[in-house]
């Protein structure tokens, strides 16, 4: 036996995908390995195919009415219930991070902001429809007014950098609307995609509201732009290429698809990035009338 | 429940052929110039194009003028006056901004009538709409958008609003100049400036609005209006010196125009076609609710993208809702659109309809049962009478695809859930209609049908202070409203 030859034998594990309230590997059966700084493998992950995408969107579909109609107030408090789950594992997350490239500092800086993200989004729930809609005054006996709904099943791909708080930023809005989601973890640093996932799945979020998928993009960003069964698609600093491949979604099934932009810092930006504005992509306005009359 | 007992064999209304109404025609005074060209950096230009269309009255197929079909390069002229004028228009002192909207409205309801006869010559619609709807709500909403224009921080809390930009705008035929009011108010409110192109069939009264631009005062470049057909449109969407795309029309076309500015930061507005539901429930005042359906399919002879094409009447009232339509539609007056009693016009085009007549056959060969009223069509003109289908199948292309005429489809449903599922199976999701006296139920159905716009015991209201648009494939965006600002703003 050679000298490097360690006296326990680590247990390696392969994160899963998070599909439909369960942990299933990819039904491609391809891993990728991670590996840290000094080049030693951490864990395997799961490479998600266009198949997986689709019994994603499927679960997601299947989820997002009862999501929608559950109380503002209860979706406010299972987006808290995720804050109080990421919090409660901060050294897993940090090191993963770490993993991904940070520094500890960097690392730490994004988990708190991570978590403050839920925080924020958790108490819009019962809020937003207060700022997005509004009652009209028409010009007529009617009464007229126009409230938010979700846009319906929604993709989100997440940037390479910022790998959790790039997700949790895009999610937070989705979820906190009512949207079923199927997201897209960083490429680059997915660890953290595929902790989050465990997460999720101890903070009440009902099976398949949410979805995470660690892949390939140019693989399955043409996937998620054909797939007719989805409304719409929230990405954050795509590049331009990939975005036109998303934006030709619109022309197939009128999906609508948003890119945000975040500038150097803009990340960790509450005021930017914690404003009701960010929600306006992600819900449909619904105006209502009634006559008014005896 | 038991059946009302009813009478409608002998409306009360008809008189047989013993006493017609006399015509009532509309003066018809108005000056129309033998050619157009285009309204660009505050002046008639002749324009570049070599080629005309042939702009008719479809009510008697007499040419009205001859105008310009704009082509690229006129789009780069109007698009270079619009970004000329961006600097200054966007900073006008707002509340000055807001007095040109303000005179631009006035303008409006003082020259009422000429645009309303100049409307219904050249689209076809009954004067009585054009009057009462289609020129008080353009002037409704220049006047609401004025307000807006110096109130802008306002119209999202915490965010700085900017404008966009130069705006394309691309409007359809089927209310010409309530849609040159609901592109151009709030684009120029919000401190943009435009390049407007109206649709082949119907150039007249934007090329009027010009003259109101003129008229005011409005700075040159700060709304263009370059006439013309298809190529047009595609060279105007396409232009990369525009920031912003708002787009009225069919659903094929919008998705064409995504298709062309897939990957660019253009901003995007469609609001495109529909199938909309009518659902009218057992408990729900007929007679009110079968006034709503006509109101919904037979406003502007069918040519909303909104009408209410898909009728769902709970079964143990169909038999009875299909008597009083009946009733209701043998009084429909169809002919001169100039005449004050007309209910019905002309179809705009005889390509519209050529496209109607196709569902009808279609409709028939598919097994539905086809009925018209019987009335008499002038002999000149392009023309179709109300109709309706019983008998129709979820399956069948006349409940599935829009037709964009006077057509109904009557079908029947016996569960809200089935018409829910039945309402909402659809790709499109523009607008729906709900009857029924049940508060509950009305807000439960109200909720779950997919739909920009929900008309709950009404049907084809419109306010400039109420958000339109799309759920789906009929587009995005919102037009009207505190909503309708935002596709013309930049938050920060």
């Amino acid at each position: 036996m050679t000298s490097s030859t360690p006296e326990r034998l680590s247990v390696l594990k392969t994160y899963k995908l998070y599909l439909g309230g369960a942990y299933p590997r990819t039904e491609s059966g391809r891993t990728m390995p991670i590996h840290d700084a000094k080049d030693n493998l951490v864990a395997h992950f799961c490479l998600a195919s266009r198949k997986d995408f689709r019994n994603a969107v499927g679960a997601a579909r299947k989820a997002q009415d009862s999501w929608a109609s559950r109380t503002n107030y209860l979706r406010g408090q299972i987006l808290y219930r995720m804050a109080e789950m990421l919090e409660g594992r901060t050294d897993e997350f940090r090191q993963a991070l770490v993993v991904g490239g940070h520094t500890a500092r960097q690392a730490q800086q994004e988990l708190e902001a991570a978590v403050d993200r839920l925080v924020a989004f958790a108490g819009w729930a019962d809020k937003y429809s207060q700022i997005l809609g509004c009652h009209n005054p028409v010009a007529a006996p009617y009464y007229n007014f126009s409230v938010p709904e979700p846009s319906g099943v929604c993709v989100a791909v997440a940037p390479d950098e910022a790998p959790l708080l790039g997700l949790v930023s895009l999610l937070a809005p989705l979820l906190c609307v009512g949207n079923a989601v199927v997201a897209l973890g960083s490429q680059k640093a997915p660890l953290a995609t595929a902790l989050f996932g465990e997460v999720c799945g101890v903070s009440d979020v009902p099976a398949g509201v949410l979805n995470l998928l660690t892949g390939d993009r140019a693989e399955l960003l043409p996937e998620f732009s054909a797939h007719r069964d989805v409304d719409a698609i929230l990405t954050a600093n795509l590049r331009p290429a990939e975005r036109r491949i998303l934006d030709l979604g619109t022309a197939d099934n009128m999906k609508r698809v948003h890119h945000e932009k975040w500038g150097k810092g803009a990340i960790m930006d509450t005021g930017l990035m914690h404003g009701p504005d960010r929600l306006l992509p992600l819900i449909e306005i619904k105006t209502i009338w009634h006559p008014v009359g005896r | 429940m038991t059946p009302k007992t009813l009478n409608i064999e002998a409306p009360a209304l008809d008189f047989g052929e013993h006493w017609e109404y006399a015509p009532a025609p509309e003066g018809t005074k108005v000056e129309i110039a033998a050619r157009y060209g285009a309204f660009i950096n505050g002046e008639f230009v002749k324009g570049h194009g070599r080629k005309r269309l042939t702009t008719v009255n479809p009510a008697t197929e007499e040419t009205l003028s001859e105008v310009l079909i704009a082509n690229p390069k006129d789009i780069d002229d109007a698009v270079a006056a619009a970004r000329a004028a961006l600097p200054k228009w966007k900073r006008l002192k707002p509340q000055e901004r807001a007095k040109y909207l303000f005179r631009i409205a006035r303008r409006i309801q003082e020259r009422a009538r000429e645009l309303a006869v100049l409307e219904t010559l050249d689209n076809g619609k009954p004067i009585k709409e054009s009057r009462d709807v289609d020129i008080p709500e353009a002037a409704k909403h220049f006047f609401y958008h004025a307000g807006w224009a110096d109130k802008l921080d306002y119209v999202f809390p915490g965010r700085k609003a900017r404008p966009v930009g130069v705006c394309a705008q691309i409007i359809p035929w089927n209310f010409p100049f309530l849609m040159a009011a609901w592109k151009i108010a709030p684009a120029i409110a919000c401190g943009n400036t435009v390049v407007l192109k109206p649709a082949e069939t119907t150039p007249l009264t934007a090329l009027r609005l010009a003259e109101i631009f003129q008229e005011v005062g409005l700075p040159p470049g700060v709304v263009n209006i370059v006439p013309g057909d298809g190529t047009t449109g595609a060279a105007l969407a396409a232009h990369p010196g525009c920031q912003k795309l708002a787009f009225t029309g069919s659903t094929a076309v919008g998705k064409e125009l995504a298709r062309v500015n897939a990957g660019t930061s253009k901003r995007l507005t469609l609001e495109l076609g529909g199938k909309s539901p009518h659902i009218i429930f057992n408990d729900a005042s007929l007679d009110a609710a079968v006034e709503g359906v006509v109101q919904g399919i037979f406003f502007n002879q069918g040519h909303v993208c909104c009408a209410g094409s898909r009728l769902f009447v709970q079964e143990d009232v169909l038999p009875e809702v299909q008597q009083l339509l009946r009733a209701r539609l043998h009084n429909l007056r169809v002919g001169d659109p100039l005449d004050k009693n007309t209910d019905l016009g002309a179809i705009n085009s005889a390509s519209q309809l050529a496209t109607i007549q196709h569902y009808l056959k279609l409709g028939v060969a598919e097994g539905a049962s086809l009925q018209q009223i019987k009335t008499k069509l002038p002999k000149k003109g392009y023309w179709c009478a109300p109709t309706w289908f019983e008998g129709v199948q979820p399956a069948h292309v006349i409940a599935r695809e829009e037709i964009f005429g006077p057509v109904l489809a009557v079908m029947s449903f016996r569960t809200p859930e089935e018409a829910l599922t039945r309402a909402n199976n659809t790709p499109y999701g523009l607008a729906a209609g709900i009857w029924s006296d049940k508060g509950a139920r009305i807000f439960d159905i109200a909720a779950k049908l997919k739909a920009g716009v929900v008309w709950c015991n009404t049907y084809n209201r419109f306010d400039a202070t109420s958000p339109f648009g799309g759920y789906k494939q009929s587009g995005f965006g919102r037009e009207g409203g505190r909503h309708g600002l935002l596709p013309y703003l930049e938050l920060s």
